[in-house]
């Protein structure tokens, strides 16, 4: 099966394509060029068709949608878009389409996205027309959930879906939480217990956090792990508290970072990207050295992977969406993308790793497809 | 009524590469509505769902800048889209 990279930016989307030998590497592109593109991201059920998260400076978001694998692309034809406002009530509008999720496998064509400002919306149709869950959207908690935000709002990201059940779902938002529904997202419960949020005047607070990316294992669906802001998780379900796994990272590095990213058929084996959150939080690699870590027992024990990448003054900056891994098993590989614009690959599962491409925009995303 | 609206260069993709399109309506919220009829999408990336003009977009009716979307077109009216385009 063939393999492509889908690299959004903030001035397009590129995509990466290896040879039939897995060794050089051939950029396509840019397409949507000034766009800001957010996240582009397969149909596993049906390859054929991609969706991208896109906007412009100045233009509103909107959603794309490719039924060719990403030769042509086709805009939504009802964008992301909070319902109107009653008077009085305070009225939002989607600033950014910032995460796609495909439904679950059960319900071809169903699509969820995460905004700025946080919001939750959904599509029966394979990405045309897209309406509000207002389970979460018109949630009674939802200004107080999503009350912090980052600098550029409230990002609702990292949505799951558990692939038992299409009506049992996660979301994440920054800054707000980790958050559950068993109701195919017509109500909403915070699951934060056990996770740090060092910012916060109460250490027990039942929200506020800042999960930057929540993955579920599809061959474990019971099992989550969660890269925070305040440290690296896991949750095995039906528990509802949180392990701090990064406990077992290196003390001189942390267990800070953006991504996490799962193995697609071992359950205990995850990749993280640590990177300085200490003072104002620099958020680049640790002493300019930069490294992945890998677990292959669900976050016991961490593994450094920086063969092959530079061995100092290397600022990078690897974003929540900007790593990914393929499913060429037994060697599955491992990618990031960074804020310099460059793609780093990881063969055999981070061992030996290998600068694709440089010279691109800042990368906002990296995501494999077949 | 009948007016002229001038597309700046973000937006022809949706007038298939055309600079000036006529449109019709009383109002600019109409013009708008008009626009997106013959060209699906555009109107959003202006105006957002509470139907607020967009912070980086500026409508002129006549070289006049249109606050709102129920300022009033006249036949023959002339409507600029304005992108501010800034930084980096």
């Amino acid at each position: 099966m063939a393999t492509t990279l889908w690299i959004g930016t903030r001035k397009g989307a590129f995509a990466l394509r290896p040879d039939a030998r897995g060794r050089n590497w051939r950029l396509s592109g840019p397409q949507f060029l000034g766009h800001i593109i957010h996240h582009i991201v397969q149909d596993p059920r049906e390859p054929r068709v991609l969706l991208m998260a896109a906007k412009t400076g100045h233009l509103g978001p909107t959603v794309y949608r490719s039924s060719d694998r990403g030769r042509t692309w086709r805009e939504a034809a009802q964008p992301p878009a909070f319902r109107k406002a009653a008077e009085g009530e305070e009225a939002h509008g989607v600033e950014r389409v910032f995460w796609l999720t495909p439904g679950h496998p059960g319900e071809r064509g169903t699509w969820y996205v995460g905004t700025s400002p946080a919001g939750l919306f959904r599509s029966e149709d394979g990405g045309k027309r897209w309406d509000p869950v207002a389970g979460f959207n018109d949630h009674p908690m939802r200004a107080q959930w999503s009350a912090f935000g980052t600098p550029d709002g409230a990002f609702l990201h990292s949505i799951c879906v558990d692939p038992r059940d299409p009506r049992h779902l996660y979301m994440a938002i920054s800054v707000g939480g980790v958050f559950e529904s068993t109701d195919g997202g017509a109500d909403w419960a915070p699951l934060n217990e056990g996770c740090a949020a060092d910012f916060m005047p109460d250490p027990n607070a039942p929200f506020g956090h800042d999960p930057h990316c929540l993955a579920l294992h599809p061959l474990a669906p019971d099992r989550l792990y969660q890269q925070n802001h305040c440290g690296l998780y896991r949750l095995d379900r039906p528990g509802r508290r949180w392990v701090r796994i990064g406990e077992a990272m290196p003390k001189k590095i942390g267990d800070i970072g953006f991504p996490i990213v799962l193995h697609p058929s071992d359950p205990d084996t995850a990749w993280v990207l640590p990177m300085d959150g200490r003072t104002v939080w620099p958020r680049t690699s640790i002493g300019g050295k930069p490294a992945a870590y890998r677990t292959s027992d669900g976050g016991r024990s961490w593994r450094r992977l920086d063969k092959g990448l530079p061995e100092g003054q290397a600022w990078l900056t690897v974003l929540r969406q900007a790593m990914c891994s393929d499913d060429r098993e037994p060697r599955v590989g491992v990618y990031f993308g960074t804020t310099g614009g460059e793609v780093w690959a990881g063969a055999r599962g981070g061992e030996r790793w290998r600068c694709i491409a440089r010279h691109l925009p800042e990368i906002y995303s990296v995501t494999h497809a077949t | 009524m009948s007016c002229t609206v001038h597309i700046p260069s973000p937006l022809r993709s949706y007038t298939a590469g055309a600079g000036s399109v006529g449109a019709e309506g009383a109002t600019l919220g109409e013009v708008l509505t008009s626009l997106e009829q013959r060209f699906g999408g555009i109107r959003f990336r202006m105006i957002d769902e509470q139907d607020r003009i967009r912070p980086h977009i500026r409508l002129y009716v006549n070289l006049q800048e249109a606050p709102t979307l129920t300022q009033r077109v006249h036949d023959g009216d002339t409507i600029h889209i304005i992108c501010a385009l800034s930084g980096g």
